[in-house]
């Protein structure tokens, strides 16, 4: 297929989105990135049963934490596809980078270099 | 065990947005098992208020250590050495903990984390209910083994009362009439003859109507 999608997407593999925990994705924020999404299974059809409705649940959880700490919850978001569908996989890219691009670059970077300097 | 649920986030900023050296303290035993106080929690809430006070642009300090237990001296004195780094103290604990790391640690402000509920049971993930008023005389032996103290909404000793229809209880359709599960409990281990024994008048001096408790034991005292 030799598809593209936008170079500045970080992958970390997980053996399956149930492996994902809040506090990865709190961690992600605070060491500067501008948005998480975890790309899970089709709901239905985790090899391991519930792991990616367990990231689901996660990733709603940290919108929650996000929102109240003033970064943004629409920062973090949850996708599902099969293995098969390697276009979905850059669309889903492409989508969270233009939403990334919108919301501009994590407060907390900012900060942070506003602190160091 | 104790079980006790999250405060909001915004309710704890609001308490310690005023320090810079802040402990985040949480508890092995029960607030971990009831996924509100434990190891991870703490993590995630260092987190959260790392990242707040960073966006304040605020230079705030924040440490994690969870502690085997906050209700028991031993534990608490693991942290002697360190905690005159620090200008105030989260406590994921219940509130037996939070008091008793106040009174340990005199001059040191202690904020509470976690709202402390009740004595319960973890029925499945995610869903914990009450089981326990810690009235200090025990009458599981004659009700079955449930509760009419801690389960019926008027801790009747001698129910049910009119408002119990189709095992439920009137206060909700999801509160089931303990009464109803005393007299199908004793049943089923066939002791339904002594549902016909009147339970007496309790003596309630042991339960809170008697002020604070202590249970004092000699024999183990040293």
């Amino acid at each position: 297929m030799r598809l593209s999608y936008p170079t500045n997407i970080k992958i970390i593999r997980v053996p399956c989105t149930g492996k994902v925990d809040i506090l990865h994705i709190l961690r992600a924020f605070e060491k500067g990135a501008d948005g998480v999404y975890a790309v899970g299974c089709l709901e239905g059809e985790c090899h391991y049963n519930s792991g990616n409705l367990r990231a689901r649940k996660r990733i709603e959880q940290a919108k929650i934490i996000l929102d109240s700490i003033g970064i943004g919850g629409e920062r973090v978001q949850m996708r599902n596809l099969s293995s098969a569908e390697g276009p979905k996989f850059a669309q889903y890219a492409l989508e969270m980078d233009e939403l990334i691009r919108q919301l501009g670059p994590n407060p907390i970077k900012l900060a942070s270099k506003k602190k160091a300097a | 065990m104790i079980v006790a649920d999250k405060k909001p986030i915004e309710e704890i900023i609001k308490e310690v947005e005023n320090y810079s050296k802040i402990l985040i303290l949480g508890c092995n035993e029960c607030v971990t098992v009831c996924e509100a106080g434990g190891k991870k929690e703490v993590g995630i809430l260092a987190s959260a208020l790392r990242m707040y006070f960073l966006n304040q642009g605020k230079d705030v300090k924040i440490d994690e250590v969870t502690l085997e237990r906050q209700c028991d001296h031993e534990y608490l004195e693991e942290i002697r050495d360190r905690v005159d780094k620090y200008d105030a103290v989260l406590s994921l604990a219940c509130g037996v903990g939070v008091q008793f790391m106040a009174e340990k640690y005199q001059a040191l402000p202690v904020y509470p984390g976690v709202n402390t509920c009740f004595l319960g049971v973890t029925e499945k993930r995610g869903l914990w209910t009450e089981r326990c008023q810690a009235c200090g005389k025990c009458i599981l032996a004659k009700t079955a083994g449930i509760c009419p103290v801690s389960r019926c909404a008027k801790r009747l000793l001698n129910g049910p009362c009119g408002g119990s229809t189709n095992g439920k209880c009137e206060i909700s359709k999801d509160v089931d009439c303990a009464w109803q599960l005393i007299v199908d409990r004793l049943k089923a281990i066939g002791k339904i003859d002594d549902y016909e024994n009147i339970i007496p008048l309790k003596d309630w001096s042991t339960d809170r109507a008697g002020g604070p408790r202590k249970v004092a034991r000699e024999d183990v005292q040293l």
